[in-house]
């Protein structure tokens, strides 16, 4: 089986797709001659020509906005934002529109869409190309929100969400992007949009996590074992709308702690929903606090960053917090 | 030519290439419309009605524009524009289920009043936002021109959305793409209370057009044969690959801003009074008395006519039942999430209806 990174699994699941169904149109900035500026649609511009991969102008109401009309007129547009820094020109569009065309309309209409933006800190971006928003989009009613951590998952998680008929914010983390390499089969495969992976099995804490997170989280586990003996069960969330509560609360009930890492800011966090998702279900297995280790209340720093961001120290400073318990 | 010449001078004191029978369906939308709109501010003041969103005075910007589309063109209305519901078809009884928000409710009872939609004549559903629904406009248009279907869009929007940035995008969009879209800008003056001489110092808002490199005309938006002629005109341009046009109607809402809205704090009784004169279905019945197609007595047999409907209308849907309380958690998505089917299992609907 090849092996491939993250973009090249967007890429490749871009172009099979596009292959299989002539409705699909990708646009932005960038995306056409240049490929994008971390090359997701490299060559298909070339392959598919400028009426399905359009350079837009620089505008991300209107990427997302006239993305919305492609949509409901019966085509399967796939707009990508540059940086999910960019996307808040867009927020009215998504939240006003894309969100809530089939519930405001009675079913009348609909929007099968997906937004590609990468996301997430690590590459020494600064506020605006760094953040890692994902809250705001769960916390809207009507969209799904999607984040693979492996190359696998990628092209597996975006097929899905090209062919699910709601709106999708897909999330790439861009810091791994070309850092996680990975089998992956050409052709044709889907990974269920909603369902968990165990990523590490493990008896005596639970690690909820997702995007590159995922990747600190299964190095802290390795060096948790290493150092004290302790076994952590990893659990990659994938898609946090809808969100697998069920394989939340199996691996709660055999570890009895939790430690949920993200890196966006803490409070109001997505780790704050899964928290409380615990704590409504399954507080009775609970040995100890939940913990969360998250980017602080802070702007997202650039040179500070590696401080700001979720480590594997501060993982396992967490895990050796829980075992105590 | 020479035919056409002809046909203009059919009527006298006309010059319309439109027959006796479009002339008289627009004026009866005309006047559907603005009994619709009388009755249904009525039904709001008496509490039979939460919420409304007047268009009397806007008829002729509304009814002329939707008369030169073909079914197969697609709307996006604002939440003023009950004028074009009507024009394209929809039953009058459909449109008070949404002022009641009842189960015959095309949204189901989601949307507060005038938040129309209807997909059966490409009548997209309604934003309260201001000038969101115009860079998706654009994006169907930008679709019917990849498909090659020979369809255009016609979008909706007042004097206040052109001061919105999505207004800027959608704009631009239509005009980089040469998008099959016409933008009818009824400028009513208002902005609620606001005038448009704070929206902007253009000296007209079609000269806005110019800037993302198409055609922007003004027009008399309350003469409703020029509408039609400008949209006609415009219609027939996209639809031949000319890409968009703005037309800018110059018109006046007569009205509040909504049932919730007193525009004396903010208008004139004189400025009032001299739109009243400028009114647009008297003044479209004037030209076609003047034109011998139309008397009192066709008047009143109309009038009659309509209030008849009308009353029928409500007396059927205020005895149709309000959506049970279940449906709330339906129509988020395309199969209900688990979330979403464990907080309808919990949520205690039965007691905490009234009922």
């Amino acid at each position: 089986m090849p092996t491939i990174n993250i973009v090249q699994a967007v890429n490749q699941a871009l172009r099979e797709e596009m292959r299989r169904d002539d409705r699909i149109v990708v646009l932005g900035e960038d995306v056409g001659k240049d490929g994008g500026v971390f090359r997701a649609t490299e060559g298909l511009y070339d392959e598919f020509g400028e009426d399905r991969v359009m350079d837009t102008p620089l505008a991300e109401a209107g990427i997302i906005g006239t993305a919305i009309g492609m949509a409901i007129y019966g085509l399967n547009p796939i707009p990508e934002i540059q940086f999910l820094d960019f996307i808040y020109p867009a927020f009215d569009q998504i939240v006003t529109n894309l969100a809530k065309l089939r519930y405001r309309s009675g079913g009348q209409y609909s929007c099968h869409l997906v937004v590609r933006a990468p996301y997430g800190g690590g590459i020494k971006g600064g506020h605006y190309h760094s953040q890692s928003s994902e809250a705001y989009f769960t916390h809207t009613a009507g969209l799904k929100v999607v984040i693979p951590a492996t190359p696998y998952d990628t092209k597996g998680l975006l097929l899905s969400s090209i062919r699910d008929p709601d709106p999708i914010i897909f999330l790439e983390p861009k810091r791994i992007y070309r850092a996680v390499k990975g089998e992956v089969p050409d052709g044709e495969f889907t990974v269920p949009i909603g369902k968990a992976r165990v990523a590490r099995e493990g008896s005596d804490v639970s690690i909820f996590a997702y995007g590159a997170m995922l990747h600190v989280a299964m190095q802290a586990a390795e060096a948790a074992k290493a150092k004290n003996g302790v076994e952590c069960e990893v659990i990659d969330l994938r898609t946090l709308v809808p969100l697998d509560t069920d394989a939340i609360i199996a691996s709660v009930q055999k570890t009895g702690r939790v430690v949920i890492v993200h890196e966006a800011p803490k409070t109001s966090g997505f780790g704050a929903e899964i928290s409380a998702q615990i704590a409504e279900r399954a507080i009775e297995y609970l040995k100890g606090p939940i913990l969360r280790v998250t980017g602080y209340d802070t702007p997202f720093p650039y040179t500070l960053e590696e401080y700001y961001l979720p480590s594997v120290p501060r993982v396992q400073a967490a895990i050796e917090k829980i075992m105590q318990y | 030519m020479g035919e056409q010449l002809t046909s203009q001078k059919r009527f006298k004191g006309l010059e319309t290439d439109l027959s006796e029978a479009d002339l008289k369906k627009i004026y009866r939308a005309m006047l559907v419309t603005r009994l619709f709109d009388t009755k249904s501010m009525n039904l709001q003041r008496q509490g039979r009605i939460g919420f409304y969103v007047p268009c009397s005075g806007q008829e002729a910007a509304q009814i002329g524009s939707a008369f030169a589309l073909r079914p197969d063109d697609w709307t996006f209305p604002t939440y003023r524009d009950v004028g074009v519901a009507v024009l394209r078809g929809v039953e009058i009884s459909k449109l008070f289920a949404h002022l009641m928000g009842n189960s015959d409710d095309e949204m189901l009872g989601k949307q507060m009043p005038s938040h129309w939609g209807y997909k059966e004549v490409n009548f997209v559903s309604v934003a309260s936002p201001i000038a969101t629904h115009l860079p998706v406009a654009t994006g169907v248009a930008m679709a019917m021109k990849l498909e090659k279907t020979g369809t255009v869009v016609v979008a909706y929007h007042g004097d206040g959305a052109t001061s919105e940035g999505e207004f800027h995008a959608a704009y631009n969009f239509a005009g980089v793409y040469k998008a099959p879209i016409v933008f009818i800008c009824e400028n009513n003056g208002w902005a609620i209370s606001v005038p448009v001489a704070r929206q902007t110092v253009s000296e007209t808002l079609a000269a806005k057009a110019e800037a993302y490199g198409f055609e922007g005309v003004r027009i008399d938006g309350n003469d409703v044969l020029t509408v039609y002629e400008a949209t006609k005109k415009a219609v027939e341009k996209a639809r031949s690959g000319g890409g968009p046009t703005m037309i800018e109607c110059l018109t006046y809402r007569m009205g509040p801003h909504s049932t919730s809205d007193d525009p004396s704090r903010y208008r004139t009784r004189e400025e009032f009074e001299l739109w009243q004169r400028r009114d647009p279905v008297e003044r479209l019945r004037r030209t076609l008395v003047e034109a011998g197609l139309w008397d009192d007595s066709a008047e009143v047999k109309l009038r009659s006519e309509i209030e008849g409907e009308i009353t029928r209308a409500i007396e059927k849907e205020e005895k149709v039942a309000m959506p049970s309380p279940r449906t709330m958690f339906e129509g988020v998505y395309s199969t209900e999430l688990k979330s979403l089917s464990e907080q309808r299992e919990n949520s205690v609907l039965d007691k905490v209806s009234k009922e």
